[in-house]
């Protein structure tokens, strides 16, 4: 005859830890990695002030003057000086993660994590001496 | 004066004495090749024998032992007393996990997230035993090896501030465990685990914050798992929506 | 027939997220120096307004710049929204939050193609 004993199953009574909202402000990886996401603000800013270059050259002569007087100001460099630093941060650390999406293997040893971020940062220093190139040499 | 003794403020958290929880100091001796769990045993042999904690093999090879120390999430077995010199230490269940007693959590949720990504080879056919084994070169097991080095600890779910927020999402152990299957030359469940993995619980929800790396005591790096994860993923729906006639 | 068992549509802006990434990582640095510090300061002579339009107008410069702006934004949506969940535990204003940012983004790639016109 099978009787076998019949366990109520335990339900401890636990104890939940909140997250506090700021959460982010107690440990410096964290503030680090929300400074980290918080350069794509400076980024979308940036391609708004290009925008608004390219906006004004389409308005005239005029209008170009008074948006390149608008970048002289101390407002404007100010957040420019900001902004610099912050894009600088995206690509640094942007480059510096690029290895860990992309892991190729040559035979059985795989290409050093260096290597891949060092060519990421190559490439930029090319692109950037390129772009230069364009905008003043013209 | 060499330190004779070292402090540990431990979290103590007995639900039928009260729902609040507090922590009680221990004054252990302090020995220079003692880690905190060898503290933490020395307390329930010699000084309170109610304190209730996970520890097995003492070693790094079980991953029973993970607690927060200091704020941090490690092994108590690897983590030396000398390290904390000159305390007090504090010692709390690994964060981020409902707490069942003192240093003990409830791990239930993150078990089941690890068998939702069928964490076995599910091969392209069956072949029968007389067929004989699967072959396997050394290069093919670099491929996936470092992903096999889990010994589910469970530090990365603690480390990782989107499972903090987001209790729903499947998290670094699993999503590795997945890519050490997917990886596997002798698996093609690739499709299969697509289903658990690209979802708005599965690998969406990561940041790449990269606290799971960071304290991963066997370097399986889940962070990189996930983000190769992410680009595989990614190139699959876009070849579904663009080239959807392909196989 | 190739599916995606995954029932989300989050890899169509991670996928843009990504792009736009690698193309504010590359190109976005030198450009802020040049036009927002160093002609500003001086240290450089601002092309002449002849120039300057001639480079924009010239139809590679069009495409590149559209490319650059409007992946930019969407590399802003996608981080910023996530950000604002984590961020500021909003989570459950999802779709607020993503309408607003992804919204955002596509307000500024329209206008940025009517600007791209205009020139």
């Amino acid at each position: 005859m099978s009787h076998y004993p019949r366990y109520k199953k335990y339900r401890p009574k636990v104890y939940r830890r909140s997250i506090p909202i700021f959460w982010w402000v107690h440990k410096w990886p964290h503030t680090r990695f929300i400074l980290r996401e918080l350069t794509s603000v400076f980024v979308a800013f940036y391609v708004i002030v290009l925008l608004l270059q390219v906006r004004s050259l389409a308005a005239g002569p005029q209008a170009y003057a008074d948006f390149l007087a608008w970048l002289q100001t101390p407002l404007a460099l100010a957040l420019h000086v900001v902004a610099f630093a912050m894009v600088l941060y995206h690509s640094i650390t942007w480059f510096s993660l690029a290895p860990k999406a992309m892991v190729i293997r040559v035979g059985r040893t795989r290409i050093p994590g260096w290597a891949i971020a060092g060519a990421n940062f190559a490439a930029w220093g090319v692109f950037s001496v390129i772009l230069a190139w364009i905008i003043l040499a013209v | 004066m060499p330190q004779e003794t070292i402090t540990l403020e431990v979290f103590r958290y007995r639900p039928e004495d009260g729902p609040e929880p507090v922590f009680q100091s221990y004054e252990v001796p302090f020995r220079k090749d003692w880690v905190v769990l060898d503290a933490l045993n020395y307390v329930k042999d010699e000084i309170d024998g109610s304190l209730s904690y996970r520890w097995s093999c003492r070693m790094g090879v079980c991953g029973s032992c993970g607690m927060m120390i200091n704020g941090e999430p490690v092994l108590t077995c690897a983590a030396f007393l000398e390290t904390y010199l000159p305390g007090p230490i504090r010692i709390e269940p690994l964060a981020n996990f409902p707490v069942v007693r003192d240093l003990v959590i409830e791990m239930d949720d993150v078990m089941e997230k690890l068998n939702r990504v069928s964490p076995w080879i599910i091969p392209a056919e069956e072949k029968p035993v007389s067929e004989g084994e699967y072959l396997q070169t050394p290069d093919e097991l670099e491929d996936f090896k470092q992903y096999s080095m889990c010994i589910n600890c469970m530090l990365c779910y603690s480390a990782c501030p989107v499972f903090g927020l987001e209790p729903g999402f499947i998290g670094p152990a699993a999503i590795a465990l997945a890519q050490r299957y997917n990886l596997d030359g002798r698996d093609a469940g690739n499709d299969h685990r697509m289903e658990v993995l690209s979802d708005d619980e599965g690998i969406w929800q990561c940041t790449l914050v990269g606290e799971c790396s960071a304290v991963c005591p066997k370097s399986v790096d889940p962070a990189g798992a996930i983000q190769r994860y992410k680009v595989t993923a990614t190139t699959d729906w876009w070849k579904s929506k663009l080239m959807p006639w392909s196989s | 027939m190739a599916t995606h068992k995954g029932k989300t549509n989050e890899p169509f802006w991670w996928a843009l997220f990504g792009a736009g990434g690698v193309f504010a990582a590359f190109f976005i640095p030198v450009l802020l120096f040049i036009n927002g510090l160093a002609i500003p300061l001086g240290l450089i002579e601002a092309p002449s307004y002849e120039n300057a339009l001639a480079l924009v107008q010239h139809p590679l410069t069009r495409l590149f710049l559209f490319g650059l702006i409007s992946l930019s934004m969407f590399h802003w949506a996608h981080r910023f929204r996530f950000t604002l969940y984590d961020g500021l535990q909003i989570k459950h204003l999802n779709f607020l939050v993503a309408l607003m940012c992804y919204g955002t983004a596509v307000v500024v790639s329209i206008f940025t193609v009517v600007v791209l016109f205009q020139v």
